[in-house]
Order: C-alpha cells, then sequence, then structure tokens
C-alpha cells in the first residue's frame, strides 16, 4: 500500500513538471510583455502552440535520416526524466536515488548531444552553425555545472538532490561566500542553457545571432512540438533547481502527508512565480550579447563557480 | 595441477607459434588471413575463458609459473594475480575483437605479408607484459610489444608520413624504455634482485622512490601517451591498419597504465602525498590538451588517437586521486579513485575500438580518413553508423552508456577529496575537478563533430556515394563492442565488484559490494550521498520515449512530406556550404585555440570592386612539440654536428680519451661519500 | 559572537572579493566605473556592519566616507572625465578577461593558503576575512597591471584601498584619524591622477599610459 502511494507521488511529480512546464514559459512571456506595455499573449498560449504543431503535417528535408526523427523523442525524454528527478514539492521521492545530481547534469547533457547532432543531419549551414555554437556554450557551462554541484556537495556531503535541499532547508546551513558563488554562476549557466537573453534569443530569426533556433530550424510539426515541450522542460526543470537548493522552504519531507504535499506544492508554485518574474525582469534589463562575448560570460561562470569550490575546500580545515 | 599462469604461457606460445605460421604462409591468399585470425579469435578466446574460470573460482591468490629462458641465473618468472587477470581480461578481449574484426577487415589488406605475422606477436607481447614478473622478462616483452607494434605501424610504409611516424615511434618507445630500465635498476637496489618479489619486500628510500616515480612517467607515461610525451601516438596509432589502432589505443596504452600501477602502487610501497599532485597534474593537462587536439583534427583516426591521450588522462586523474588517497591513509576513498581507474580502463577499451572499427570501416567503404571529404554516411552504411553513434555517445560520458559511470566514480572520488590534509592536494584537486570536468564537455564536443561531419549531412566527394555496408564479420565486432558498452553502463555493479578482487591487494580496501544494492544501483559510500543507477535511467528514458511517441502517434497528425531543406531562398546549396569539420571547431577554437594553439586567425578580403576571393587562413601551432621537442632536435644537431670531428682523430687522442674517462669515474668512486 | 552576525559581515567581505571579480570581468569604463560603485557601497555595507556589531561608532563614519566619496562623488567625478575625454567607448584590457580571470583566482587561492598557514591560532572566521581582505588587495593590483587605461588604473588603486579598509575594520584596529587620512589621500591622489590624466591627454591626444613609453623612448 505504502509503495502504491510513494509511486503515486512520484507519477504526480512526473506529471506536475509536465503539465506545469508551457505556463512558466507562458507566464514568463507574459510577464516580459507586461514589462514592455505589451498586452502579450495569453497564459496558457504555449499549450495551444503544442496542440497546433502536434495537428500539423511534418515537413521533412529530403536528406533526414532516421536519427533526425528519432531525436525529438529522446531529447523529450532523457529532459523529462531529468526534470521529474528534481525535487518540486517534496523530497526523497521513492525514485529520487536513481540519478543524483551529477547524472542529472549529464542526462541534459545526453539531450544536448542528439540535439546537436539532428542541427547537422540535414547538412545546411544553418543547422552547423548552430550545433557548433552549442558545442562551444556547453563545453563551458557543463563544467561550471559540475563545479557549482561540487560546491554544494561539499557543503551538504552530497550529490543526493534530496539531501542537498533538506540539508539547504536546515539551519545548520548559515551564510556562505562559496553558496553565494555558486547562485550566481548557477543562475548564469541557467540563463545559457535554456537559450534565454543575453546569451540566446529564443524569439528571434536572425540567422547571425542565433544558437539553439538554429540547430531546429528544419524540425516542423509534431517533431518540433517535441522539442518546444523539452525546452519548456528544461526551463522547468532549473528554476527547481535552483529553487528546491536554494529556495528550499516548504519543501515536504520524506514521510509526510497530504497537508505537507499541498503546502510543498502551493509554495512551489510560489517559488516558480517569483523565479519567473525575476527571470523576465532580467531579461528585460539586458541586451543581447555577440555570440563570442558567450564564452567570456560563462568563462565568468566557470571562475565563479571554481573559486566557490577552491573556498571550500580551502575553509574545510579550519 | 598447473597453475594459471603456465595455461596462459601456453596461450602465448600458441600466439607465437601463429606468428611463425603466419610468416610461412600469409603471401596474399585470402584463406591465410582467414587461418591466421580465426587462430587468434580462438586463442584469445581460449585465454578469456581460463581467466574467467579463474574469476569465478579464486581470483586474488597469485599463481606463478618459472621457465628456464633468459639470464642464466634468473629465468624468466610469471605471475597471475588479481590485477594482471583484469588487464589480461582487456589485452585478450581487445585481442580477440580485434581478430574478429580482421576476418573482415583483413581481406582488404593490400600487403597481409606486412600485417599477420605481427599482428599475434604483438598480443603475445602485450600478454607478456602483463604476466611478468621480473624485470628482465618484464623489459624484453615490453621492448618485444613495442616492435612488434612498430612493424605494423610500418606496414603501409611507402605511404607518406607513415614512414615519419615509425621512426618517432621508435625513438620514443626506445627513451621510454631507457626510463624503464633505470627505474627497475634503482628499484633493484644495490643487491640487484631482479625478481618482483624482492622489488616488493625491499622498502625504497624517499629519494630513489621520488626518482622512480619520474621514471615510470617518462616510462609508462610515454607509451601511455601523458603530455607531453604524447607526440609519437596521433602519429603511430592511425598509421596503422585499423583492427591494429584499436589494439594500440584500446589495449596497450592500458598495458602502459599496467606497468604504471604495478610499478607505483605494488612494488613501490608507501607513496609520498606530492606525488598524488604530479599524477594529478600531469592528468589534468593530458586530459584537456588531448581533446582540445581531436577538436582541431580533421582526420578520422587521428581524432580518435588524440581522444586516447584524453581519456590517459582522464585515467591517470584518477590513478593521482588514489595516490594521495593512499599517502594519507584513506584506503576506502583509494579503492573509490582506483577503481574508477580500471573502470575507465576498461570502457575506454571497449568503445575506442569500437571507434577504431567505425573509422576503419569507413575507411574500407571510402577510401577516406579525411572527415572533409565525407558526410552522410548514415544512408549508406545505416548499421556501422549505429554503432559509431554508440561508440560516441558511451565516449562523451553520457548516461546511460559506460562511460559516464566511470567518470562519475571519479568525481564521487574528487569529491572525497577535502578531507585531505596537504594544500597542495587541496587546491589542486577542485582545480583538476574542474578540468575533468572542461574535458568531458569538450570530448562530448569533439565526438558531435565526429559523427556529426562523418555520417550526417550531405557526401562531400564521390567516394561517399559509392560506399557500401560493410562485412558481417566486422558488423559483428563492433555490434559486441556496442552492446558491451550498453551493459556496463547498466549494470557497473558487476564490473565494480569484479575490482574489487584488484583494489582489496594493493590498497587493503574494496568499494562496498554494488549487486546486493536494491534495483542494482551503485553507492560508492552512502545511499544519502550519492548514488546512480544506469538501469532506471535507461529504462525511464525508454518508457517515457515510448511514452511520447505512442500519444504522438495516437493522438497527433500521422501527415509527413519530404521537401528540399529550408536554404534561406537559395536555391540548389552545394554540399559545400555545409558546416565543415574545421568550421565546427571554430568557436572553440576562438575560446580555446589562443591560449593552447597559440591559433591566429587573418581574414583577407579584397578592396571593393576588385573580384578576387577573399582568404581566412587559420595559423595553428603546436605548442609542445615546439617549445619541447624541436630544442632537443637542434640541440642534437648543434651536438652532432660539432662532435663530428671526434671521429677523426689519431688512436693516441682515442686512448687519451677513455683514460680521462676513466680516471674521472675513479675519482667520482674516490670521492662518493 | 553569535552566528549569524558573524555570518554576515562573512558574507558581506566574501561579497567584495565578487565584487572585485566582476571589475576584472568588465572591459568598458562606465561598467567599470559602476561597478566600482557597487564595490564601494559593498565596503560600506560591510563596515557599518562591524561598527554595529563591535559596536564601535567611529566606524559609522568610515562608512559614512566610504559611501559618500567612493560609491557617489568619486565615481560620479570619473564619468564625466571620461565623457569629457570622449574614452567611453573605448575597450580596454591588456590581457584577456579568460587569463586575468584565472590569474584573479590563483591570487585568491594564494591569499587564502597564506593567510590561513601565518594565522593558526586566530578566530576561524576572522582568518578568512583577513584572507578576503588581502584577496581584494592582490586582485586590486591585477586590475592596474592588467588595464592600459589610467582611467582604469585609478580605479584599481582605489578597489586595493577598499581592500586595506576591509581589512582594518576587521581587525578592530583602525582609529579613525588614520581612516581618514587614507580616504584623503586616496582622494588627493584620485585628483591629482585626474590633473595628470588632462595633462597626458592634452600632450598625447590619449590616455593610453602605453603613449608614455613611446615618449620615453621604450616599446612595449
Amino acid at each position: 500500500m505504502a509503495l502504491i502511494l510513494e509511486l503515486a507521488v512520484q507519477g504526480a511529480q512526473m506529471m506536475l513538471v509536465l503539465l506545469l512546464a508551457p505556463l512558466l514559459t507562458g507566464f514568463v512571456r507574459k510577464v516580459k510583455a507586461r514589462l514592455l506595455r505589451r498586452q502579450g499573449p495569453s497564459l496558457i498560449q504555449p499549450y495551444r502552440d503544442l496542440l497546433r504543431l502536434m495537428r500539423k503535417e511534418v515537413v521533412l528535408a529530403d536528406n533526414a535520416s532516421w536519427l533526425f526523427r528519432v531525436t525529438p523523442y529522446l531529447i523529450f525524454a532523457a529532459t523529462w526524466v531529468a526534470a521529474a528527478l528534481i525535487p518540486t514539492f517534496a523530497t526523497g521521492l521513492t525514485f529520487s536515488w536513481t540519478a543524483d545530481l551529477i547524472a542529472i547534469v549529464a542526462l541534459l547533457g545526453s539531450a544536448r548531444f542528439f540535439l546537436a547532432l539532428a542541427g547537422m543531419d540535414v547538412g545546411t549551414s544553418f543547422g552547423g552553425i548552430g550545433s557548433s555554437r552549442e558545442v562551444m556554450i556547453a563545453s563551458l557551462a557543463e563544467p561550471a555545472m559540475l563545479l557549482i554541484v561540487f560546491s554544494l556537495a561539499l557543503v551538504a556531503g552530497a550529490t543526493q538532490l534530496s539531501t542537498v535541499a533538506a540539508f539547504m532547508g536546515s539551519p545548520q546551513v548559515g551564510l556562505r561566500v562559496s553558496l553565494g558563488m555558486s547562485l550566481i554562476a548557477l543562475v548564469m549557466v541557467a540563463v545559457a542553457e535554456n537559450a534565454r537573453i543575453p546569451v540566446d534569443n529564443p524569439s528571434t530569426h536572425l540567422e547571425l545571432t542565433m544558437v539553439h533556433e538554429a540547430m531546429i530550424l528544419e524540425y516542423s510539426g509534431r517533431h518540433l512540438a517535441m522539442i518546444e515541450f523539452a525546452a519548456f522542460l528544461k526551463l522547468l526543470l532549473y528554476v527547481s533547481l535552483i529553487s528546491c537548493v536554494f529556495l528550499p522552504w516548504g519543501l515536504a519531507g520524506v514521510e509526510a502527508g497530504p497537508k505537507s504535499f499541498a503546502l510543498g506544492a502551493v509554495a512551489y508554485l510560489g517559488k516558480l512565480a517569483l523565479c519567473g518574474i525575476l527571470l523576465a525582469v532580467f531579461e528585460t534589463a539586458i541586451a543581447k550579447m555577440r555570440v563570442f562575448r558567450v564564452p567570456d560570460f560563462l568563462g565568468a561562470a566557470l571562475m565563479l563557480a571554481l573559486l566557490g569550490t577552491l573556498l571550500l575546500f580551502v575553509s574545510r580545515s579550519l | 595441477m598447473i597453475s594459471g599462469a603456465a595455461v596462459l604461457l601456453w596461450g602465448v606460445a600458441a600466439l607465437l607459434g601463429t606468428a611463425v605460421l603466419a610468416i610461412a604462409s600469409s603471401h596474399g591468399s585470402g584463406s591465410g588471413t582467414r587461418l591466421i585470425y580465426s587462430l587468434t579469435l580462438g586463442i584469445s578466446a581460449a585465454v578469456l575463458l581460463v581467466l574467467a574460470s579463474r574469476v569465478a573460482d579464486d581470483p586474488v591468490t597469485p599463481s606463478t609459473a618459472e621457465l628456464p629462458l633468459g639470464l642464466p641465473w634468473i629465468g624468466a618468472h610469471f605471475r597471475l594475480d588479481a590485477l594482471s587477470t583484469f588487464f589480461l581480461v582487456v589485452v585478450n578481449f581487445g585481442g580477440g575483437m580485434a581478430s574478429l574484426y580482421g576476418l573482415g577487415y583483413g581481406r582488404h589488406e593490400s600487403a597481409p605479408h606486412r600485417v599477420l605475422p605481427f599482428f599475434p606477436a604483438f598480443l603475445a607481447g602485450m600478454n607478456l607484459v602483463v604476466l611478468a614478473d621480473d624485470a628482465f622478462t618484464f623489459l624484453l616483452s615490453w621492448e618485444f610489444m613495442s616492435l612488434a607494434s612498430w612493424a605494423l605501424v610500418m606496414a603501409h610504409h611507402r605511404e607518406q608520413d607513415n614512414a615519419r611516424a615509425g621512426y618517432i615511434y621508435l625513438v620514443m618507445a626506445s627513451f621510454g624504455t631507457l626510463a624503464l630500465l633505470l627505474a627497475f635498476g634503482l628499484l633493484a637496489g644495490p643487491s640487484g634482485n631482479y625478481t618482483f618479489e624482492a622489488m616488493r619486500a625491499a622498502a625504497s628510500a624517499p629519494l630513489v622512490a621520488a626518482f622512480v616515480l619520474a621514471l615510470m612517467l617518462l616510462g609508462a607515461g610515454s607509451k601511455a601517451g601523458l603530455v607531453p610525451l604524447h607526440i609519437w601516438l596521433p602519429l603511430a596509432h592511425p598509421a596503422a591498419p585499423s583492427h591494429v589502432s584499436a589494439l594500440m589505443s584500446g589495449v596497450m596504452t592500458k598495458v602502459a597504465i599496467y606497468g604504471f600501477i604495478r610499478v607505483i602502487f605494488d612494488l613501490l610501497g608507501e607513496p609520498a602525498w606530492w606525488s598524488g599532485v604530479v599524477v594529478l597534474f600531469l592528468g589534468g593537462l593530458t586530459a584537456v590538451l588531448g581533446i582540445l587536439y581531436a577538436l582541431m583534427e580533421k582526420d578520422l583516426k587521428r581524432l580518435l588517437a588524440y581522444s586516447t591521450i584524453e581519456n590517459v588522462g582522464v585515467i591517470f586523474v584518477s590513478l593521482g586521486l588514489a595516490l594521495a588517497f593512499k599517502a594519507n591513509a584513506m584506503p576506502s576513498a583509494a579503492a573509490l579513485a582506483l577503481t574508477a581507474a580500471l573502470f575507465h580502463v576498461l570502457n575506454h577499451s571497449f568503445f575506442k575500438s569500437l571507434l577504431f572499427f567505425g573509422a576503419g570501416a569507413v575507411l574500407t567503404a571510402t577510401g577516406e580518413r579525411d572527415m572533409e571529404k565525407l558526410g552522410g554516411l548514415i544512408h549508406r552504411m545505416p548499421l556501422t553508423s549505429f554503432a559509431f553513434l554508440v561508440g560516441c555517445v558511451a565516449i562523451s560520458a553520457l548516461p546511460p552508456f559506460n562511460g559516464f559511470v566511470s567518470e562519475w566514480l571519479a568525481f564521487q572520488a574528487v569529491l572525497q577529496s577535502p578531507d585531505l590534509p596537504q594544500w597542495g592536494l587541496k587546491v589542486m584537486v577542485p582545480a583538476v575537478g574542474g578540468l575533468l570536468a572542461l574535458s568531458a564537455a569538450l570530448a562530448a564536443a569533439c565526438f558531435v563533430k565526429a559523427f556529426g561531419i562523418t555520417f550526417l549531412g550531405r557526401p562531400r566527394s564521390a567516394a561517399v556515394e559509392l560506399a557500401h555496408e560493410v562485412d558481417r564479420y566486422s558488423l559483428a565486432a563492433m555490434f559486441t563492442l556496442a552492446a558491451l558498452c550498453l551493459l556496463a553502463g547498466i549494470v557497473p555493479g558487476l564490473v565494480i565488484d569484479g575490482l574489487s578482487a584488484v583494489t582489496l591487494p594493493l590498497l587493503g580496501s574494496r568499494m562496498p559490494v554494488q549487486m546486493a544494492e536494491p534495483w542494482l544501483s551503485i553507492v560508492p559510500i552512502a545511499a544519502s550521498r550519492s548514488s546512480y543507477n544506469g538501469l532506471l535511467v535507461f529504462l525511464f528514458i525508454a518508457v517515457s520515449g515510448s511514452f511520447a511517441a505512442f500519444v504522438i502517434h495516437r493522438f497527433a497528425s500521422h501527415a509527413l512530406r519530404r521537401g528540399p531543406a529550408w536554404g534561406c531562398g537559395f536555391p540548389d546549396v552545394t554540399p559545400a556550404a555545409q558546416y565543415t569539420s574545421i568550421s565546427f571547431a571554430q568557436p572553440i577554437r576562438r575560446v580555446f585555440g589562443a591560449f593552447a594553439f597559440r591559433a591566429r586567425e587573418k581574414v583577407e578580403v579584397p578592396a571593393p570592386g576588385e573580384t578576387g576571393p577573399a582568404r581566412l587562413t587559420v595559423e595553428i601551432h603546436d605548442v609542445i612539440w615546439e617549445t619541447f621537442y624541436l630544442p632537443i632536435g637542434r640541440a642534437i644537431d648543434f651536438a652532432t654536428d660539432h662532435l663530428n670531428h671526434l671521429q677523426f682523430l689519431t688512436i693516441r687522442r682515442y686512448l687519451t680519451l677513455v683514460f680521462l674517462f676513466l680516471i674521472v669515474l675513479l675519482l667520482v668512486l674516490a670521492l662518493w661519500p | 559572537m553569535n552566528g549569524l552576525t558573524f555570518d554576515i559581515a562573512h558574507l558581506l567581505a566574501g561579497g567584495l572579493v565578487l565584487v572585485s571579480f566582476m571589475m576584472l570581468y568588465q572591459d568598458r569604463l562606465f561598467a567599470l566605473i559602476n561597478v566600482f560603485a557597487l564595490h564601494a557601497i559593498v565596503l560600506a555595507l560591510s563596515v557599518a556592519w562591524q561598527a554595529y556589531i563591535q559596536d564601535a561608532h567611529h566606524l559609522y563614519v568610515t562608512a559614512a566616507i566610504a559611501l559618500i566619496f567612493k560609491a557617489i562623488i568619486i565615481p560620479v567625478g570619473l564619468h564625466r572625465i571620461i565623457q569629457r575625454l570622449g574614452i567611453h567607448r573605448d575597450i580596454e584590457t591588456a590581457v584577456g578577461i579568460g587569463p586575468t580571470m584565472l590569474a584573479g583566482i590563483g591570487l585568491v587561492t594564494l591569499s587564502m593558503v597564506l593567510m590561513l598557514r601565518v594565522t593558526p591560532d586566530a578566530d576561524p572566521l576572522a582568518r578568512e576575512d583577513l584572507a578576503f581582505a588581502l584577496s581584494i588587495i592582490l586582485l586590486g593590483l591585477l586590475v592596474m597591471v592588467t588595464r592600459r587605461n589610467a582611467v582604469s588604473q585609478v580605479v584599481g588603486f582605489m578597489s586595493l584601498e577598499n581592500g586595506l579598509v576591509l581589512a582594518a575594520t576587521g581587525a578592530k584596529g583602525m582609529p579613525l584619524v588614520v581612516e581618514i587620512s587614507v580616504a584623503f589621500s586616496i582622494l588627493i591622489a584620485f585628483i591629482v591622477i585626474g590633473v595628470f590624466l588632462f595633462r597626458i591627454r592634452e600632450r598625447f591626444d590619449s590616455v593610453d599610459v602605453g603613449a608614455l613609453d613611446d615618449y620615453r623612448g621604450e616599446h612595449r
């Protein structure tokens, strides 16, 4: 019986991220539009977009291989699994030990690997430009992310996200400089990974600046829907990650009842809204960078994360 | 009963016999090729069976054998313990797979009489190195292995650059053997007892231990491809036939690592803490530089060879961690780090062999190694490309494949290190952890490039249009390896538990038993700290992917139309407009190149109105070649120029020289404290 | 002293190091000066917090000096200078950002290792604060070394001085007089350098200090 309940909670988490992901993107778009004094699309526009894309026919380039058709599902699956492994409203879910934070980062790496390959499959220069820039960004963002994981693991003594979240919620964690550095670095990495301004602009199709959109230029119909959905999920994943590690309040514990689950869910929605508003404000306030400024931006994130880790390593012996 | 070691010696003898048979029979006939590779395949399989029975029975207790060969009063000692069992599995599995692949690939060989005799000899040499239990046998087998592989590198000696590759390889191999000779000399000490047994019993003074470490890093490191001793590797490995390249990259570098582990962890006794710093530094440097070089490469096989250097760096990082933990009496952490290193040894032998086989298949089908002339092969060679893709994902350390597991274990070992007391290690370890992460991310970039440029896109040359899928043997070898990459990724506990027999005698500790964990997770320390479950990750991805596909196919539109790719209103673009390997690496070259290669880009745009073409010139320097090797070469040239007249002295002068040298030596002896 | 007050002091000191890193990252003059203003604000907060927890009222004056002079007057003055010189579009780093940041990390590590080794008996977080102060000083020097432009060298120099103030307040030692004199000497240095800037500019039409080398007949 307990097992069934646990599985139900786990399933609820999986469905929750699936349902909330487009909403978060819609919310960010809406807030951004309002900040620019525009009316903006409705909150549920991303759901409508997905449904519309699914009803459309797929136009496949002559040269597209089987890899091109399989990739959307692979990307979607890997991102979904990764997003579902991050505590949203409760820690210590049944399968939370399946993958620790390092493995979650690597899962996103798998998704990106296939996306970059799909960009090169058709053999146009756009796909190539997107893929080559994407791997350049990833080659800096991934080490930065892993160093952030190192800092968190050194503070909390674990790479298991549930343990980290529980530790960060407990009073024994003080204000630490290295945690501040990790937070800033994590935000920078999240911005880059989700192709947001200033690294990439998700709403442009200007050839010389686009990265993510260039890779998926040849996708259409249901395939594009899967990839868009994966992008929504990835944004939700990073927001959940930041909120579960740095805003761990309200997370339901290991053996919690329905009441604390409900509380956790409400707190989660609040955190999503907060992060969404902050993201929109940030994106409105800042301009897009040239592509070759991005390495500096991510290099700074990498250095911050390294500095945080070094500080922790050195001060551990005090 | 015959001991395990003796049985394996029969295997070696059989391999040598095959080599002799090959000399006799291998003049160009297809049946000779098939016979030799079938024999090596059979022998490797038999050896693997013997080893398997030993693992199942009792892997820890060493079994020894002695042959009345070699130096008269020493004889040749052989020993089979857990460490050598593990490496013998790697060697013979790699050998078996290469033989299986060779059954098909060897038919296209233009000069079989230059390959067939040396292939079994090379395998025998590697087996002997791992079995050797005294310095003389070890060095002799090492040299035998080097020479056999050199002969294989020179198989196509008339091709451009191969002679140079062979020459540099020979010089570096001799240099490495010299370093090893000196290391063993120091280990043997004044008593001059060359058996490993005696070396293990004798304790070395700290200074001697330091010299031994340095010499082992030179000797084994040059064979394994440690920066800055790697320069021969990307020249020699690709020059050999592809299945031999796979053996050299996937297996021979591992034999070098075996030598390093055998001496440093087994024979040398307690390490000093700074030895960990040195090995970590070299490992981190090797990993990042290796993969950066690979990214700049447009020759598929050389790209793979450079990536071997990266993986050797990753292994040395784990070994350095293990040394640091061992020096600080943290045996369980040391066991974790050593397990990570050995796991990566196994993984790398799987996926690097697979990738070299794939490159060989491409070479057979198209005659091209240059990626700029390939492309679109996924349509022509679907099976090869699938296996190659698996290898690419695995080597990029992506879950749920095996490369990720060993990398994950290495990261877990890094996270153990804040408890180390020394400042040098405290600062070094997180920095090297960052380098490890950087090299993993760059590896993913590199293999996106390797697969994307070679197999995806549109054909860049006519040769690709005529390509066909390769033969069944090659495919069987590739798919076996691909399956193992997945298997080792989803049930890593099996491998980790197997490796505990290796770490236990060397470090006195082992990782916790993994196969008893629920759902086959791996848990290095405690479930609340970290855990990873490849099986569930694989299942989850499979289930949610199929779920998504099911929903889409049930509810979404099925309409599908083929049409031309969107060319921005520019119809009928040529395949030359695709991204090439050089242009793919351009962003990364801009980020890292200035510091790693002193890369410069020069753009010449003709003045407005002129019709001449615009040119982009990229200038890349091999910094290590220019800063280390060219000066040495120049110094040797200088010295030989100036010592030349020594050849034309009178006998009296020669005698004077000999006499003076004798006096100097006597003086040294007299003044020695 | 309980944990939280100390944590906040620590966080502010660490924040100062972080802002120093942001200064290394900026390659435009306006951004650099804005970050410097932020540096001064964080310093003022940190000093004020020290004043509060040490109950030392004169430190409030120090904080106020930092806030008024370094966070408002000097940045505004520098903005004006830059506009009058017309160099606000200059991008000027002698060394690339990546290597500079790496060097910065090396310096922070160095100062951590050094400080923690020479003061083994002191209170742990105070030791780390000292280490932070030393890193800020070294990072200020690094800014001065890696920039060509005289204005950004001034900024580097002043951030170096912020590090000194942080060390002094953390150590509960520096009397107000010293602090005021330091602040005024900085101000005077600022004025002198400002005057110099205009002289250089008149003479060479550039504030790139490389021009001075040419004048002395040296070659970079």
